[in-house]
């Protein structure tokens, strides 16, 4: 099972316009307008504004003046015509918000970069050195991909509290790589497969080192993989929910996640405009970074669970 | 493949041992392999044993346990609460699961047509996935409030209600509202990677089929579904697997309430073991779920193996 078949989906098609498009037009003349409208974009209209209702609703709540949130008889509830930031002023100045937001970025480009680093030799050993047992290896490392963090935080937090981690960032930093070198050996196993092999024996019989091959000639080869993995593992860290739930207690050590669950819902009525204004500016950073990189992004995402 | 480990062995061997040791593959090999397995052996398999042996053990924060066999799980069989997270947790993963499935490949088929602005739709349908769980779980809490919700004040004004609904204070209301945001937050993973596969599909069996006298439906049911049923049962293993052990969104959302409705097993054993300190319970909660799992990797696995039998690809 090790050796799965590569995929033969051309997955930058996937958001860019694909390069069958014109095939797909030749049958469109078979659906009359009226009819494209019913069956397209009518339900697509539908589901794309479910889809995205909620992040206007947190947009909108952020900037609202805290009597108009409460008050849904005088005011329209669906727009407001004096925005304020007086939320995020809140936030930003007067709270721990940018102690959080950084705690976050940096626990998440830390265990990022070793999970990478430790990816990017692993797979390489599995694809191209393939000692003895590499396949039975490929395939724990799957089986790890599908161990949730739910079973795992019981027995880990008692192992954090033996090495003396507990609530420092290292703890999650150390444990963060579990859930993300699966996943990015993975997907550069499949990426690493697509570099030609020849490139490396003329590099062997040149006199290059294995260490050599890796760093001049796969590494650079495989950087749209890295891109990909290194921005899915981000994602993955920013999100992550339970670990830093169990193994951080102080407020100032927190991520963004837990500390606004946490440290953010209080009896205070009016507290919705702050809680969703530190929801927006927490998703952001990973709302623009995927703006930047749809491609990447969807690359990882697809190529994890076709590899 | 040519297998080049050849090439450095052919070399005339008079740099001693030490040479001959760098190029050996397996000793190399491993030297590659040791910073990812020195994380997964200390921080997953590792834990992963230890959970076991801690569900075995009446272990409590700050005190060592000691061994006392299957009562931990004697315990939750008598227990009504784990019970009914079992059911909770049962229900939320199949409904979550089938509605995700329907839904997602639904808006797969329909972001495959031809139309304006495809790649903008595309990529603005993926970013429920992308934000944070529980940064939009809090959304819908807000959305869900009892007093302020603003699905509430739409119904009330359409005229379709009189009062506010409690939706998260009702035990029947709850649960819909939790697995209504998993499914939310769940449907554009299902779409994008079914999207995915749906564009490896030639064109050209539609336009023969269509020629044929092939409905739409004949279309979907002969051409698109049986090409695309491995990478269904791949995508729905992982998305029954993290629904399954989900637990970030029932913390922001509900926290197991109203009266324990919405308490998952992840959740049951996150009060137990860490709030109420009982982490031998928690340990036994957290390990019945691995039974449910391997059925779920199993699945995975089937379907793979369909997959290269389709493909007629051997094991190179």
């Amino acid at each position: 099972m090790t050796d799965l078949p590569a995929s033969k989906v051309d997955l930058k098609s996937v958001l860019s316009a694909p390069t069958r498009a014109d095939h797909s037009e030749g049958m469109s003349y078979l659906q009359s307008v009226p009819r494209r409208m019913v069956t397209l974009y009518l339900p697509l209209t539908i589901i794309v504004v479910v889809l995205l209702f909620p992040f206007y609703w947190m947009a909108l709540t952020s900037v609202k003046p805290d009597e108009q949130l409460l008050d849904l008889d005088r005011f329209n509830p669906f727009w407001t015509w004096n925005p304020t930031f007086k939320h995020f002023y809140k936030l930003l100045f007067e709270s721990y918000y940018p102690h959080w937001l950084w705690n976050t970025m940096y626990v998440a480009i830390c265990a990022t970069v070793l999970s990478i680093i430790a990816s990017v030799f692993a797979a390489y050993a599995i694809v191209r050195l393939r000692y003895k047992g590499a396949n039975l290896v490929g395939g724990l490392i799957f089986l790890a991909y599908l161990v949730p963090p739910s079973i795992l935080f019981i027995p880990l937090a008692t192992v954090v509290y033996q090495y003396g981690l507990f609530d420092s960032p290292l703890a999650l930093i150390l444990t963060y790589p579990t859930i993300l070198i699966p996943f990015s050996t993975w997907l550069l196993m499949g990426y690493f497969k697509t570099i030609p092999f020849e490139l490396e024996e003329c590099a062997l019989i040149d006199g290059a080192s294995r260490w050599q091959i890796l760093i001049k000639i796969v590494v650079p080869l495989a950087i749209p993989g890295l891109i990909s993995a290194f921005i899915f593992c981000f994602t993955l860290c920013w999100n992550e929910f339970i670990y830093a739930l169990t193994f951080l207690q102080s407020t100032s050590n927190k991520t963004v996640p837990v500390a606004i669950v946490n440290e953010f819902v209080d009896g205070d009525i009016y507290r919705w405009g702050s809680l969703m204004a530190g929801a927006l500016a927490g998703s952001l950073p990973l709302v623009i970074l995927y703006a930047f990189f749809v491609e990447h992004y969807v690359s990882a995402m697809t190529g994890a669970v076709k590899e | 493949m040519a297998d080049i480990a050849v090439a450095p062995r052919a070399k005339p061997q008079i740099q001693g041992a030490w040479d001959q040791l760098k190029h050996n593959r397996n000793w190399l090999g491993f030297w590659f392999m040791v910073p990812a397995m020195a994380f997964l052996i200390f921080f997953l398999a590792y834990p992963l044993g230890l959970g076991i042996w801690l569900s075995f053990t009446d272990t409590r924060i700050g005190r060592v346990g000691h061994f006392i066999g299957t009562e931990n799980y004697e315990w939750l069989w008598d227990d009504s609460i784990f019970w009914l997270s079992v059911f909770n947790t049962l229900l939320y993963t199949f409904v979550a699961s089938a509605v995700k499935f329907a839904v997602g490949l639904y808006l797969a088929l329909l972001l495959n047509e031809h139309m304006p602005f495809k790649a903008l739709l595309r990529a603005a349908v993926l970013i429920p996935f992308i934000v944070p769980t529980v940064l939009s779980a809090l959304a819908f809490w807000w959305i869900f409030d009892s007093q302020f919700s603003i699905i509430s004040w739409s119904l009330r004004h359409l005229g379709l209600i009189s009062q506010n609904i409690n939706f998260l204070g009702d035990t029947t209301w709850a649960r819909i509202c939790v697995i209504f945001a998993n499914i939310w937050r769940g449907v554009p993973f299902v779409a994008i990677t079914l999207l995915a596969g749906l564009q490896t599909v030639s064109p050209s069996l539609y336009e023969a089929a269509t020629l044929d006298g092939a409905t739409r439906w004949q279309n979907f049911r002969f051409i698109t579904y049986p090409l695309l049923t491995p990478i269904i049962a791949v995508v729905m293993t992982f998305s029954v697997l993290f629904t399954f052990t989900d637990f970030q969104l029932i913390w922001a959302m509900t926290r197991g309430g109203p009266v324990n409705a919405t308490h998952l097993m992840a959740t049951l054993s996150y009060q137990r073991a860490i709030i109420a300190g009982q982490l031998g319970e928690g340990a036994a909660i957290s390990s019945a779920m691995i039974p449910f799992l391997l059925a779920a990797i199993m699945v995975s696995w089937f379907g793979l193996q369909r997959r290269k039998w389709q493909q007629g690809e051997s094991n190179d």
